[in-house]
């Protein structure tokens, strides 16, 4: 028993050094040392130290002496993120001896100095990364020994703190800043800053968490359920309708990059709502999701670009055109593929995907749509007099499209083809024998989805001011579907979240654009391995509610 | 003229032969059983008659119209509703959504009400758990669940595959009670069956299947004491 506790210990401790190696080898940990955090720790030291606090976290939660031998716990810890300090450092010292950058270009002198701390002395640097993977290790496995207050409140509190010395000037520039400036060196947290930051959010996240157990315990119907009462709901979503407003008078309009990643992120929102009623509801995998995008998009620019290529209509004309035609399209699509199944249909939707950016990009319809050079000038929309040409103004009409999207898209989900989708997820065969018409059931999901889509494009058309083919290429549809996956499949708020973590960070965190890939991948993983129905996921009923029309229920 | 009638029915999955010419018919008011060993073509029946597998070659009728002039969905209206092998309820949709499912492709609300009515003195547990995903049901409930969303859609008569499998012998019992208490309430029943004994104990008449065949056709009761039946599918000696 003790002994083979010991060896997974060791064994969890190999991992983290062969995780730490990964870590490094990549060139994150260089490229994302120019972030400050927390006065001279950076993001790159974050990165890998962060391997040795969560595999140190991990084996501590997962450790069968968590309630017979807790004090031993900690030291498993210690030896985890010890192993795996020690494995990493095995890189720079074997590193100046042979040169191995013809295999590993990341593998240069800086990257190991900055490994070991910056130390003259090789032994002193390696001394200090051991130890401080083992302090690491050591004190991430103490959390889950901790009574479940503490350990919930220490854990959001450090994860938190992180965040916010991460998205420094972020925060400097709302409207908490004279709050907050003090903490905050010129890039990064300060030490002290950090510290009090750090017991703040801890007591408040422990106080929260303090509170929601308190609440379970009394676990009255609406509790389990999760239900507020009406004027609460009520007086939550008029707070967000009001913050969603001022948002680009209070904040947006001051930085215009903040703004145009938030556009972007809305402008991914209006189409996972699309591709979360074709895969969400429905359960259809489509992997070609961009062409409706490449579709809205083409339609807006041809029709009002004051180009060559363009017919000098306007945005507000070209507009229902781009989502009707995209609309159509969606449902053509549909047409060669109602009677395929799960992967079937993921691969000949991207072919289709693949088709129409192809033809974009073609010589034969250049003279109609620009081929490679794309369609320039195009202008922006203008109501009445007022040309909506600033990002925060342009806001706005992301803003109304989410509005319209996400209205349609709740009203469908309790309609009755709402119910034909998800009765066509859960069992076809089913389904059909129910009496549902699978052709236009699977058509209208497509088409919906594509429709929204094609909102989606024509808004970026008009945004952005120019199309290219290579703009839609497959990583929008991959974005689109893993935002959905990451927020919970099937949920309008998990949408948001998605693009929110999936979508906004990496483009808050310019350093990460390169890991773009690897981030999601990671995401992905992490996700399907500790929470498979996502971040924000559809409640599923398990507990019936009173019935309050029927009296006591018969037995 | 019988209520469902199939008559020389061959069906095939790519190139395997099926169903090799079968046979049967269901009069109105009765509850028909097929019994047969794993593979014998039971579910293939179902799937033919419900036209999720339309036959290669002879004829399902259903009150003397030829049914494979339509499509799955559209058998449903036609009075024939399927409750699916391995129950085949929906999930992640609650137990009131399931029984809605069911009566899809009707609009007269009021009957629709009254129906739901009719399910839940049927299955109080459903009553109790309407508000539940389905999922979470125990298998007798969501067979119960199965049954129910089937009636939801007024059917002349109710196909039923396995509604014994993987339930506790108890369950069972009350299962084939409740299919009995349909049948008297005026719904004919096709009930395809492993549990032979139990099968012949409610059904008026049964077939026997082998390898896509029918082998044996006659009243339960001759059926129960016919020796091959006995040896075979009942388990005597």
């Amino acid at each position: 028993m003790q002994a083979t506790t010991w060896r997974s210990t060791i064994k969890a401790g190999l991992l983290t050094g062969v995780i730490a190696l990964y870590v490094a080898l990549t060139g994150m940990v260089l490229s994302l040392s120019k972030r400050p955090v927390v006065d001279k720790l950076s993001l790159g030291h974050v990165v890998y130290m962060l391997v040795f606090v969560v595999m140190g976290y991990l084996t501590a939660r997962r450790s069968s002496w968590r309630t017979t031998r807790p004090a031993l716990v900690p030291v498993q810890g210690l030896v985890v993120g010890g192993i795996g300090a020690a494995l990493l450092a095995l890189l720079p010292v074997f590193g100046q001896q042979v040169d191995l950058s013809w295999i590993f270009v990341t593998t240069k002198p800086n990257l190991y100095k900055f490994l070991l701390f910056n130390q003259e002395s090789m032994a002193v640097g390696v001394a200090y990364l051991v130890l401080t993977g083992a302090a690491l290790g050591g004190i991430a496995a103490l959390l889950p020994i901790l009574p479940e207050v503490l350990h919930q409140g220490l854990l959001y509190g450090a994860g938190f703190t992180l965040l916010l010395g991460v998205l420094s000037d972020l925060a400097q520039r709302t409207v908490l800043k004279v709050v907050l400036k003090p903490l905050f060196a010129y890039k990064g947290l300060k030490p002290s800053g950090a510290l009090i930051l750090f017991v703040v959010l801890s007591v408040l996240f422990g106080l929260r968490h303090w509170w929601l157990q308190r609440q379970r315990e009394r676990s009255t119907m609406e509790v389990i359920l999760g239900e507020r009462p009406a004027w609460a709901r009520g007086v939550q979503q008029g707070l967000l309708l009001g913050f969603l407003l001022i948002l680009p008078v209070w904040l947006l309009n001051k930085d215009a990059y903040l703004n145009s990643v938030v556009n972007l992120v809305n402008l991914y929102i209006i189409m996972g709502l699309g591709l979360n009623i074709v895969v969400g509801f429905a359960g259809l995998l489509d992997l070609g999701y961009v062409a409706f995008f490449a579709i809205g998009a083409y339609t807006v620019a041809l029709m009002t670009s004051t180009g060559d290529l363009g017919h000098g209509y306007t945005f507000w004309q070209a507009l229902p055109l781009a989502v009707i035609l995209a609309l159509v399209a969606g449902v053509v699509l549909g047409i060669p593929v109602l009677r395929m199944r799960g992967d079937y249909l993921a691969i000949v939707t991207l072919g289709f995907g693949e088709i129409i950016r192809i033809l974009a990009n073609s010589d034969w319809l250049k003279p109609f749509m620009g081929g490679a050079l794309g369609v320039l000038d195009i202008p922006k929309p203008a109501l009445g007099n007022l040309v909506l040409k600033e990002e925060y103004q342009l806001y706005y009409l992301i803003l109304a499209g989410i509005f319209i999207t996400w209205f349609i898209a709740t009203r469908l989900y309790h309609s009755r083809v709402g119910r034909a989708w998800q009765a066509l997820r859960e069992d076809e065969d089913v389904a059909e024998a129910m009496g549902i018409h699978l052709v236009t059931t699977k058509l209208l999901a497509f088409g919906f989805g594509a429709a929204f889509s094609g909102l989606s494009g024509a808004i970026f058309a008009a945004k952005v001011g120019s199309v290219y083919p290579h703009t839609f290429n497959l990583i929008i549809s991959i974005n689109v579907l893993s935002l959905i996956i990451v927020g919970g499949i099937g949920s309008l708020p998990g949408v948001v979240v998605g693009a929110l973590a999936l979508v906004g960070l990496p483009e808050l965190l310019r350093e990460f654009s390169e890991y773009r890939m690897l981030f999601y991948g990671i995401a992905l993983i992490t996700m399907m391995l500790v929470k498979p129905e996502g971040f924000w996921p559809k409640k599923l009923n398990v507990y019936s509610r009173p019935q309050d029309d029927t009296g006591p229920a018969t037995p | 003229m019988a209520l469902l009638e199939l008559h020389n029915v061959h069906a095939y999955y790519g190139n395997i032969h099926a169903l090799k010419g079968i046979s049967l018919t269901v009069e109105e008011g009765e509850i028909v059983t097929l019994i047969g060993a794993n593979g014998a073509g039971k579910t293939t029946t179902l799937r033919v008659i419900t036209m999720l597998l339309p036959p290669r070659e002879g004829t399902v009728t259903l009150n003397g119209e030829d049914l494979s002039q339509y499509r799955t969905h559209e058998i449903v209206l036609k009075g024939v509703s399927m409750v699916p092998e391995g129950r085949g309820v929906f999930a992640r949709l609650t137990v009131l959504e399931n029984l809605e499912l069911g009566a899809y492709t009707r609009d007269d609300k009021q009957a629709i009400a009254e129906d739901l009515e009719r399910v839940f003195t049927l299955f109080p547990r459903l009553k109790e758990r309407q508000g539940q995903a389905a999922g979470t049901l125990s298998g007798g409930e969501q067979q119960m669940l199965a049954i129910g969303r089937a009636l939801m859609s007024r059917p002349k008569i109710l196909l039923l595959d396995e509604p014994s499998m993987g339930l506790a012998p108890i369950l069972v019992e009350s299962i084939f009670d409740i299919i009995q208490e349909i049948n008297r309430q005026g719904t004919t029943v096709l009930l395809v069956e492993q549990n032979a004994l139990m099968a012949l104990q409610i059904a008026h008449r049964g077939y026997v299947l082998r390898t896509g065949e029918i082998v044996l056709a006659d009243t339960a009761e001759n059926l129960r004491n016919n020796e091959m039946v006995q040896k075979t599918y009942l388990g005597m000696e």
